[in-house]
């Protein structure tokens, strides 16, 4: 962490204006992400992650109004023009969205849409870019890749597809890769093998990568650090190991808990949360969690909880009571009652 | 039609018996195998889980139970009576026992239409022709499944989110009071906070209307989690069966031992899930004797000879393979 991070986000609020008021999908985020590195981030529908992902790629609607600094290598993102955005996007910086079905063009090959890229981010001839476009195929995991190179997406399964979709998010060596949610649309045999293959080629290429799903289970094991996200706000930030072993924030704890957990027998309860998250067009009082939460007091309701600084473990939380193992601060939490 | 309600069926006869069921498409002149002789049964109150990759052909299964695709051959005898040589108004009447609730909550529901009458719709057609009596209905389902009549009755489904679409979905599938519903990957598009609440609200509503499940999903966890039973399909084939413990615990078929190891945990501690092989291969041309064989590590040339049979391996637990992992 002592070198200068390869991505930086500091203070960085996102709001859409929408026919129902101000829609605050982000607010005041601050993450670093070194190279190499491997980030998390999580929560439900709705609470921003997607909006951060897009901030850094500088992919908001039009409308979008933005504040904060998103520093990738030595540039601050929100203020270079269009031109040197375009060389970054697609070159340092890719991205893998959720559904590969809607990220590739369905009038192209598969082939052209790989040479496309090598050629306007590489300046590849055809020759050099079609040799290229068969070894990164095959690097995905595609068998036949010269047939494949041939086909249309929609003669390929879904898994291919996003196998595809990676080999031209790869084609360029990103620096950092933006996967957001890469295998929620796939099976669990499928979504093993696209997380061992993210995994594997970032490692190969020390590739930084944010990993992006509403799903806990996939980051563990598979990312250094994570951040949890509530309502467009970082309400945890944690290494991956300390996060899941002992949650300081009782959303993230929630998170964890709704989990159906294979070991258990057949119908057992799972531990459940009420409500769902706020509209983010309304502006709230405290802490944006405080009405499901179930150890919300007063001040929960009245006073918003900032992120706090680090700990001497790299963690951060937003919670006036954070959780902890030991069984003395719940006796405090009944006294605040 | 009262004459073989529940009650009156002789002990030891499932509520949904299936029998050598078949059902194939054409595409382009090519014959898609969907579904090749599958057989299970489903008792009174139980869960069934239904559990397989996507293109297994496990939706074209639960839809040819409710009749909803024509099987080329086969039986479903629900209660006692054969669905399969049901037709018109006596197939209508049979209908309302069974109901299914679909993956999409949002496209599953008319976005033109008010709640109220999304939910009423099934009353309708199912003969309720006093109004009051069916507002009463509608109000009292929608109250079960944790909507507030009051505000809910009025609107229309883009004002709601796609967990309380599924509320509104369960409500439409309950309010003729069925017996049987298939769940065709329910949760499946949910967060993971509102896919616990609505497996609550299933298992809540199972025991309240009690009712009889077949869960389809590829959620192995959430199947664990809800079903009496699991059945695992590969390619149109029904490859193990058995109670959900024993084949979580010790499964026969190398295929589920390959789904159950892909399932990743939330521990960062834990090994990684480990990867299996490939994907299936195309219905429009299984492979010979087993199907799984393909990608099966143990695989001998006895699999692409001989079609393996469901045979029971321990009590009340079959599998299809020549090579079981427990003997």
């Amino acid at each position: 962490m002592s070198a200068e991070p390869l991505l930086s986000i500091d203070g960085l609020t996102v709001e859409i204006p929408t026919a129902r008021g101000q829609l605050r999908a982000v607010h005041r985020v601050d993450l670093t992400l070194a190279a190499g590195g491997t980030l998390g981030v999580a929560g439900e529908s709705g609470c921003g992650k997607t909006m951060l992902s897009r901030a850094v790629l500088q992919l908001l609607p039009r409308n979008a109004r933005l504040q904060g600094r998103v520093m990738f290598d030595g540039q601050d993102l929100t203020r270079v023009v269009p031109k040197v955005l375009r060389r970054l996007r697609g070159k340092s910086i890719a991205v893998v969205f959720q559904d590969p079905t809607t990220s590739l063009n369905p009038v192209l090959t598969i082939g052209q849409q790989i040479i496309e890229t090598l050629k306007v981010h590489l300046g590849l001839n055809g020759a050099a870019a079609a040799r290229r476009s068969v070894e990164l195929l095959a690097a995905v995991g595609i068998a036949a890749p010269e047939q494949r190179l041939r086909q249309y997406p929609h003669q390929l399964s879904g898994g291919m597809r996003q196998r595809a979709v990676i080999a031209i998010a790869l084609s360029c060596e990103p620096k950092l890769l933006i996967a957001d949610e890469p295998t929620t649309a796939l099976d669990v045999t499928v979504q093993a093998q696209i997380l061992d293959l993210l995994a594997r080629e970032q490692r190969r290429r020390h590739m930084a990568m944010i990993l992006i799903t509403h799903d806990l289970s996939v980051l563990a094991g598979r990312t250094d650090e994570v951040a949890v996200m509530y309502a467009g706000r970082i309400v945890e930030h944690a290494p991956t190991t300390l996060l899941f072993a002992d949650p300081r924030m009782p959303y993230t704890q929630a998170l964890l808990a709704a989990i159906p957990k294979i070991d258990s027998p057949p119908h057992t309860p799972i531990p459940n949360i009420p409500g769902q998250p706020p509209d983010p067009t309304r502006r709230t009082s405290g802490c944006a969690f405080a009405p499901r939460c179930r150890y919300a007091i007063e001040r929960c309701h009245g006073q918003e909880p900032g992120l706090s600084a680090p700990d001497p473990r790299g963690r951060r939380h937003a919670c006036w009571l954070p959780l902890m193992n030991s069984p003395q601060p719940r006796a405090t939490i009944e006294d605040a009652r | 039609m009262k004459a073989t309600a529940a009650g009156r069926l002789p002990m030891g006869q499932p509520l949904l018996r299936v029998e050598h069921l078949v059902v194939e498409y054409l595409v382009h002149g090519h014959v898609v195998h969907a579904v090749s002789d599958v057989s299970f049964d489903i008792w009174r109150g139980e869960t069934l889980g239904l559990v397989g990759e996507s293109g297994c052909g496990k939706s074209t299964l639960g839809r040819a139970v409710l009749r909803l695709n024509p099987a080329k051959s086969g039986r479903v005898v629900f209660a006692g009576e054969d669905l399969t040589l049901m037709h018109g108004e006596k197939l209508r009447r049979m209908r309302r026992r069974l109901q299914l609730i679909f993956q999409d909550p949002i496209a599953s529901l008319n976005p033109r239409r008010r709640i109220g009458d999304i939910v009423a719709e099934p009353l309708l057609i199912g003969g309720v022709r006093e109004s009051t009596e069916r507002i009463r209905r509608v109000r009292d389902v929608l109250g079960a499944v944790g909507l507030d009549p009051d505000v809910t009755m009025r609107r229309r489904p883009h004002e709601f989110s796609g967990g309380q679409c599924q509320r509104i979905a369960i409500a439409r599938a309950l309010v003729l009071e069925p017996e049987f519903i298939v769940c065709d990957e329910p949760v499946s598009s949910l967060d993971v906070l509102i896919r616990a609440q609505i497996i609550d609200l299933l298992e809540n509503m199972k025991a309240r209307y009690s009712l009889t499940l077949l869960f389809i999903a590829h959620d192995l966890a959430v199947v664990k989690t809800v079903s009496d039973r699991v059945a695992v399909m590969y390619l149109g084939k029904l490859v193990e069966v058995g109670a959900t413990e024993r084949i979580f615990r010790r499964p026969a078929h190398p295929y589920t031992s390959v789904l159950l190891e892909a399932i990743p945990l939330p521990d960062p501690t834990a090994k990684l899930p480990s990867v299996p092989v490939g994907e299936p291969p195309s219905p429009l041309t299984p492979p010979s004797g087993c199907r799984f064989r393909t990608r099966c590590s143990l695989a001998q040339t006895r699999c692409a000879a001989e079609e393996p049979a469901l045979s029971e391996v321990a009590p009340g637990h079959f599998s299809a393979c020549h090579f079981p992992l427990v003997a």
